[in-house]
């Protein structure tokens, strides 16, 4: 057998052996996984940096501070969730116990991306150890220093059997990708997302799937540019454009387009200074490939700002292209970089006909002071989620679902809805084991039911 | 991470042969376009068309009373209970809750956008798939149509062709009850279900073996399209020592046999000690005496097996250990006595199926722990059943195994509540259904946050460029309150 083979033998005996099953176990396993988030912050800054020019101040508040909320909020609400959820009864079934029995699935496999390498990583693995699980978890090697860093430390602060970390590239995931799960959640793109679920499908392992998109961001004439804009530049160039929740384009009206450039830049200029690369708090793209293919979005188009990059340090200036012709490149794929093109429509109708036309995005954004416009945007279209008048933040409730449709995945997670996923919910019903008189009406044979064909 | 091409103009990415040449291309083209119109998502298009189910199943109770007797010689009792009345309910209910199903639903927020509303909104996926198997194919077919309806969603239905004389109602009499602008049957064999699974679904439901399952899954794939899968597995049946006999059988007589024991989450074996085997065995013969008489070949209770593949399937497994009751067969009519078997050795292939058949091997065991061993051995079931007066064994029954489902002195009477979903884990499947849950299945749960275009100064927290200020700042926030900066 494989060396990972034998991992994933290994995550599954120790499951079978039941120590996950109490309570009490999976909270201590937790409350380390948080001991080893707090000690270890520098690390992770450490890592976030070297992969991603990223500063301890996003390390934290846009990575660390997520899962550790997740954390508390899961040890809190744990109890409550475990229990057995009892369920209205028929009258025939009075007697008798009713309810929804939650129970670990076996061992999940999580499958990590670039982008957010610690919290795409770490926070689904919350949800399922909360659920009981064994989790095998399988960070990007694009982020290698994240990666790194969590084969190191991980198995120094929880169960080294049960969760077990598997580095590697394309050939060690397709080696553990054989292997069988009961969950496999993974996140990245919607072309790797459909070899991991045929994969799973010879196994009928279900999974979640967080792919991507394009996500539109309509801005309406009606609207507080200077917010509007202000929201979108945080949301579009954090983490230089690699977020999977990210505004890729801006829809709007051609007679608003100019200021909406002329307000982005001035966020961006109040954001990261007249040169983003002298910014400590400016990103970097992850390689060189994917630099490239950045650059080349940006090949003849209206360049209203930006438009430089680095190769040497895979630097690309915040960059804003206007009058964006539909059919070009930049609009054929999700962008995944600090370029932000400008398409024009004349009307709401014909902004939703567009978005209407392209694949389901993760999100969707609608900027309007209109209650109308909004409530229009969202029932006519379909997306993972929304957020109105802000970008990126309807991830951070814990109480909404994440995740995407169509080609922008399938399934969710995040609070509670990472509990579910994990966990089979089993539907029992439990009978005293009395005299069967009150039942013998439902036994053939009977005059009444003895009826002809 | 480069996603999908935009589609443009076009509307279906899927280069489609010539307009005409693949006429079931043609219908989804049709479907697709009437579902991106809007024609599915008000809730009185939706009402009517399940108050359009309703008077089909109303209207031509008899006819599928007939269907079902010429396919399973079902009687009608069992029907109804299991078919036409369940289905009758369903669409009751969702017609009765469908406005509170479509309303958003509110959820708790956080400190920082207590300024604004957080919903999940309902939404229908699209175009859904619903395949049909043969053993109940009112039932399973007509059920989940009832919440893809509900949800919003266009539906194709592809009942099974095994059972055909309920096909044919379905295909031809079905779609007269509904808009065909939005409903449409298609109809064929396992090519003509390949061939449908080329297509793109943006929801696929299927019910039926493992082995199919994965083929529609690995279908499913190609265009991320989310399944329920609706499979099958053994469900074992522990019966404890501490029982009483008769009650016992009764209760397992009624749920292996009803339907000819082709029902998927019907017990498929017995696991039990030798002991309790001897008592078993007569309140086995007396029970099926009882509900089929001496000669249950002439019993109108008892149905037949669906086809000649299955009869002879089953024929061969009448072979495995000793036959203890019944064991009789007759090809010319498909039929197969109520049958236990004993000294059934695991490798047998009466142990290594499902066996769909009114077929019951016990298999002996010396202990509880040696029952939940090979319970957990195998592939976990779609339903799991413990008899027991010893309430301690039921619930380590329970507690140390899985299955989709679980019933405790009892067999699967958990169907009747709608509030207890039906669905598999593991080989048994994945995905869940029955009253409100199948309007969730089939329905898109989109997180939605309205924010507020005011107190924009809070915000001013999560801008760059980042200074010891705002860290300080921040720390004190954090401190006092779980709250992310977002």
């Amino acid at each position: 057998m494989s060396k990972i083979g034998e991992v994933v033998q290994r995550a599954r005996a120790a499951f079978n052996l039941g120590k996950t099953r109490p309570l009490q176990f999976r909270i201590q396993q937790l409350e380390a996984l948080r001991r080893m988030i707090k000690e270890h912050e520098k690390d992770i800054a450490g890592a976030l940096t070297a992969d991603l020019h990223r500063n301890e101040w996003n390390a934290y508040y846009e990575e660390v501070v997520y899962v550790l909320e997740e954390i508390e909020h899961v040890i809190k609400k744990l109890p409550e969730w475990a229990a057995d959820e009892p369920v209205e009864k028929t009258p025939q079934t009075q007697q008798d116990e009713c309810y929804i029995h939650s129970e670990p699935l076996g061992v999940v496999l999580i499958i990590g991306t670039w982008n957010y390498p610690f919290t795409v990583t770490v926070q689904p693995m919350v949800g399922a150890i909360a659920a009981g699980n064994a989790v095998v978890i399988k960070p990007s090697e694009l982020s290698e220093n994240m990666a790194n860093l969590l084969a190191t430390v991980i198995p120094q602060y929880l169960d080294r059997d049960l969760y077990p970390v598997i580095n590697g590239g394309i050939s060690e995931t397709t080696e553990v990708l054989k292997e069988r799960f009961d969950h496999i959640l993974y996140t990245g793109n919607t072309a790797v997302g459909k070899i991991i679920m045929m994969a799973a499908a010879k196994h009928l392992t279900p999974v979640t799937l967080e792919l991507g998109g394009k996500n539109p961001c309509y801005v309406d004439k009606d609207c507080d540019l200077d917010v509007a804009c202000r929201r979108i530049a945080w949301g579009k160039f954090m983490n230089s454009g690699q977020t999977c929740v990210a505004p890729d384009y801006i829809l709007c009206d051609p007679s608003i387009q100019n200021q909406i450039v002329e307000k982005l830049k001035k966020s961006l200029k109040e954001f990261y200074g007249e040169d983003a690369k002298k910014s400590r708090d400016y990103g970097r793209i992850i390689n060189s490939r994917h630099f490239q293919r950045v650059m080349g979005l940006m090949e003849g188009q209206k360049v209203a700002y930006g438009g430089t990059g680095d190769a040497a340090t895979r630097y690309i200036a915040p960059t804003i292209l206007t009058d964006v012709d539909p059919q070009s490149q930049v609009m054929q794929e999700e962008i995944f970089g600090p370029v932000m093109p400008i398409v024009c429509v004349r009307s709401l109708e014909e902004a939703i006909q567009f978005i209407n036309q392209r694949e389901k995005p993760l999100a969707l954004y609608v900027f309007s002071l209109n209650d109308k416009v909004i409530k229009k945007m969202i029932s006519e279209t379909s997306s993972g989620g929304v957020t109105a008048n802000d970008v990126v933040v309807h991830n951070s409730v814990h109480s909404l679902p994440y995740g995407g449709v169509g080609n922008s995945g399938m399934g969710s997670y995040h609070g509670k809805k990472s509990f579910e996923t994990f966990s089979h919910r089993r539907s029992c019903l439990v009978r005293p084991l009395l005299n069967d008189e009150s039942l013998k009406a439902r036994y053939p044979p009977s005059l009444a039911k003895m009826t002809r064909h | 991470m480069s996603g999908k091409e935009g589609k443009g103009a076009a509307k279906d990415p899927e280069s489609e042969p010539t307009l005409g040449m693949d006429p079931v291309a043609d219908t989804l083209r049709r479907l697709r376009e009437a579902f991106s119109a809007g024609r599915t998502r008000p809730a009185e298009f939706r009402a009517a068309q399940l108050r359009g189910l309703g008077r089909f199943l109303q209207e031509h109770k008899q006819l599928l009373r007939d269907a079902l007797a010429q396919d399973l010689h079902k009687a009608a009792f069992e029907a109804d209970i299991s078919e036409l009345i369940m289905c009758q309910n369903e669409v009751d209910l969702a017609l009765k809750n469908l406005p509170t199903w479509m309303k958003e639903e509110p959820v708790a927020k956080n400190l920082l956008t207590q300024m604004g509303s957080a919903f999940i909104r309902k939404e229908p996926f699209g175009l859904a798939l619903i395949i049909g198997p043969w053993n109940y194919p009112v039932n399973l077919t007509l059920v989940p149509l009832v919440g893809a309806l509900a949800a919003g969603n266009c539906v194709v239905l592809k009942p099974s062709e095994i059972s055909k004389s309920t096909e044919k109602v379905l295909a031809e009499v079905l779609p007269q009850y509904l808009d065909q602008s939005c409903f449409a049957v298609v109809l064929g064999g396992p090519r003509e279900t390949g061939r449908l699974l080329e297509h793109k679904f943006d929801y696929i439901f299927f019910t039926g073996s493992p082995r199919v399952g994965r083929i529609v899954m690995s279908a499913a794939a190609k265009h991320l399209t989310p399944v329920t899968l609706e499979l099958g597995g053994k469900n074992p049946c522990y019966v404890d020592d501490d029982c009483d006999p008769q009650t016992v059988a009764n209760r397992v007589t009624w749920f292996r046999y009803f339907n000819t024991g082709q029902t998927c989450v019907a017990p498929d074996y017995v696991l039990c000690s030798p002991d309790t085997q001897e008592r078993l065995l007569p309140a086995l013969q007396s029970a099926i005496t009882r509900f089929y008489g001496e000669d249950p070949r002439s019993s109108p209770n008892l149905g037949r097996i669906i086809s000649d593949k299955h009869f002879q399937r089953l024929r061969g497994l009448l072979g495995c250990g000793r036959v203890a009751i019944g064991g009789q067969s007759d090809e010319s009519e498909r039929y197969i006595a109520p049958t236990v078997l004993v000294d059934v050795e695991e490798t047998e292939p009466v142990m290594q199926e499902e066996i769909f058949g009114p077929i019951l091997p016990i298999v002996n065991v010396r202990s509880l722990d040696e029952a939940i061993d090979f319970i957990n051995r195998r592939e976990k079931p779609l339903a799991l059943y413990a008899f027991s007066n010893n309430k301690q064994v039921v619930n380590q029954i329970l507690d140390r195994t899985s299955s989709g489902s679980f019933g405790g002195n009892e067999g699967f009477i958990y169907l009747t509540l709608t509030s207890l979903p039906l669905g598999g884990v593991g080989n048994s499947g994945m995905g869940r259904y029955h009253g409100k849950f199948s309007f969730d299945t089939f329905s898109h749960h989109r997180a939605c946050l309205l924010s507020h275009p005011g107190l924009e100064k809070l915000n001013e927290i999560r801008y760059p460029p980042y200074t010891n200020s705002k860290e300080q700042l921040v720390s004190w926030a954090l401190g006092s309150q779980s709250c992310t900066l977002l």
